[in-house]
């Protein structure tokens, strides 16, 4: 089985409708499974309309907690958290759970033994199926830490099932940036398409992506969508990706078809097949296909 | 007056609007801080000259192999697995530290110094009358919280009673949680279509749910999708503050690195507008507490 993962850098360019559209294109030819790992912001289930089988909690983390009854105020656990999440209160010291890491540190100082660590549930994980292929996906609740534990499970269970029944291509939609919850979508690709916008941000934002995923030794396809709204930046793409030998597999346009699309809930290339847009990602998937199956 | 510029999900405007409102209200010499530190993206915008840098990171812990004892301590205490005591050897897995101190705390011995892990760097400088900061991430880390938390800190302690821009990274997770702490009013900024709405809750959640400030919405490329960011903001009344019209001459102008009140002149004074109107707002959302 092969594992793509669609990431950007710079949030908004694309990687969800480019991921939906390559999930109906792929699944014409081939057994596909799909993972969301955008988990804090999960959006491509808005696209792909799925049947929601199965639903999980996620235990992620854990945060500290004060026995007022047991607390002398002495305020040793304030001095030593590091995360300014013991709030100092009239009466009594507080913890901001949304600040708290679960270090344990104020647990373990606390010269009373009032504080203890519990374990938080920090959001939900979907097993889906949608006309595709079976679809893994999250949802982190507001302000949690712990995406990249949670995109690690999303992506396990999508394998694993995809694994179990001989699917052979696993579709990643990834996370804009390049911190841990974009690590944590690209271990175990065999390639990352980098949805990439001819813009300063998007250039920059590339390059950055690009860096992460090679310091990963994951190997990086390029597709420019929008590609007409900067002919000149886009021309700077290509130099870009011509210099450091990365295969440029798509050039999108600029087009308001893909968020009516959006609207009706659909992937573009089955909105409105006949377009220039559905026409330019078909020859990007027939590209990145042939990279698959020649070792990718 | 700490206004955060957040929007759920990526690449909405949250870039342009924030750099666009503060270049409308530079006559306050605001302050500006791109908290985005995975992708930074305000000074190609604004066009600082940085004349400050430092590496920041995280304090991991090292180990004095005359005074260690490998009682083990250390490793038992760690939540994150940092440290691994295997017979008479110490290993540490700088990489997963999140700084905490609780080995150096917990050593029987007095074992456990502390070292700077670098993660990434903070530079500032000024862009006109603009006081501007950034963190960047380095490439291969995957903690973007510290440096977001130390270059507010850097900051923000100067600058009491100023008007403080952060721009903040995209997502609902802890990089914008630890953006929005001890903000005074919260701009979302999205788009009206249905991921913009979907990120769009999220971000309320985080911003007006989970950390009760006070927030309002800027929509961009009005006009593009459907009426349901309208709908949504009506229903729970938050306040529409902006409205940036779909229009593909914004969009090249700021492909070429142009800000939306550099190409749009005459958007200033609606910047400066929306200025006015947030605190009003973050003022009548003081009174009604």
């Amino acid at each position: 089985m092969k594992q793509v993962v669609i990431l950007s850098g710079k949030g908004g360019t694309g990687k969800t409708s480019v991921a939906a559209a390559l999930a109906h294109l792929a699944s014409q030819d081939m057994r596909i499974a799909l993972a969301d790992a955008d988990v804090d912001a999960a959006n491509l289930d808005l696209v792909l309309r799925p049947t929601r089988l199965e639903e999980h909690a996620f235990m992620g983390g854990q945060v500290a907690i004060i026995d007022p009854d047991r607390c002398t105020r002495c305020g040793r656990c304030y001095e030593v958290c590091r995360f300014d999440a013991v709030v100092p209160g009239e009466d009594r010291y507080r913890i901001d759970p949304l600040a708290c890491e679960g270090c344990a540190s104020c647990a373990y100082q606390c010269p009373e033994g009032a504080i203890r660590v519990q374990e938080q549930q920090a959001g939900l994980w979907f097993r889906s199926d949608t006309r595709f292929g079976p679809l893994f996906h999250a949802h982190l609740f507001a302000g949690q830490e712990n995406s990249g534990k949670l995109v690690t499970m999303v992506k396990q269970q999508a394998r694993l099932l995809a694994l179990d029944e001989s699917r052979d291509l696993l579709i990643v939609d990834g996370p804009p940036g390049i911190g841990c919850p974009v690590i944590a979508a690209s271990s175990g690709a065999n390639l990352a398409l980098l949805v990439a916008e001819p813009t300063v941000s998007g250039i920059h934002d590339l390059e950055r992506i690009l860096a992460t995923v090679s310091h990963f030794r994951v190997p990086a396809l390029v597709c420019i969508n929008k590609a007409d709204l900067n002919p000149g930046r886009t021309a700077a793409i290509e130099a870009f990706c011509a210099a450091g030998a990365i295969e440029l597999v798509g050039k999108l346009p600029y087009d308001s078809v893909v968020t009516k699309a959006m609207v009706q809930g659909q992937p573009v290339t089955a909105y409105r097949p006949e377009g220039a847009m559905a026409g330019a990602l078909r020859e990007m998937w027939a590209r990145i296909g042939h990279k698959l199956r020649n070792g990718g | 007056m700490i206004i955060a510029i957040a929007s759920g999900k990526g690449g909405t405007g949250k870039t342009t609007v924030a750099t666009s409102l503060a270049l409308s209200i530079a006559d306050r010499a605001p302050l500006f801080l791109d908290c985005d530190v995975e992708e930074p993206n305000a000074a190609l915008f604004l066009r600082p000259k940085l004349d400050h840098r430092r590496e920041v990171g995280v304090p991991i812990p090292h180990i004095d192999p005359d005074k260690c004892t490998y009682c083990g301590r250390c490793a038992q205490v760690c939540v994150w697995h940092v440290i691994a005591v295997v017979g008479r050897k110490v290993l540490v897995f700088p990489e997963l530290c999140h700084g905490c101190g609780s080995c150096t705390l917990n050593c029987p011995e007095g074992a456990i110094s502390e070292l700077l892990n670098v993660r990434g760097s903070l530079e500032s400088g000024r862009a006109g009358p603009i006081l501007f900061g950034q963190g960047t991430l380095d490439v291969g880390q995957a903690m973007a919280v510290p440096v977001i938390r130390q270059l507010k800190h850097e900051h923000l302690p100067a600058a009491q009673g100023a008007v403080v821009i952060l721009d903040s990274p995209p997502g609902t997770a802890c990089p914008v949680v630890e953006t929005m702490r001890g903000a005074d009013f919260v701009l979302l900024v999205t788009e009206p279509t249905p991921f913009g709405l979907h990120d769009l809750r999220l971000a309320v959640q985080v911003a007006r749910d989970e950390l009760g400030l006070p927030v309002g919405v800027v929509i961009n490329r009005d006009g593009a999708g459907d009426e349901g960011v309208d709908e949504y903001c009506a229903a729970e009344g938050l306040p529409i503050l902006l409205r940036i019209p779909h229009d593909r001459r914004i969009a090249e102008a700021i492909s070429e690195g142009k800000t939306l009140v550099e190409a749009l002149p005459g958007y200033r004074s609606r910047f400066v507008g929306l200025y006015e109107r947030i605190v009003q707002a973050a003022a009548s959302w003081k009174e009604g507490r």
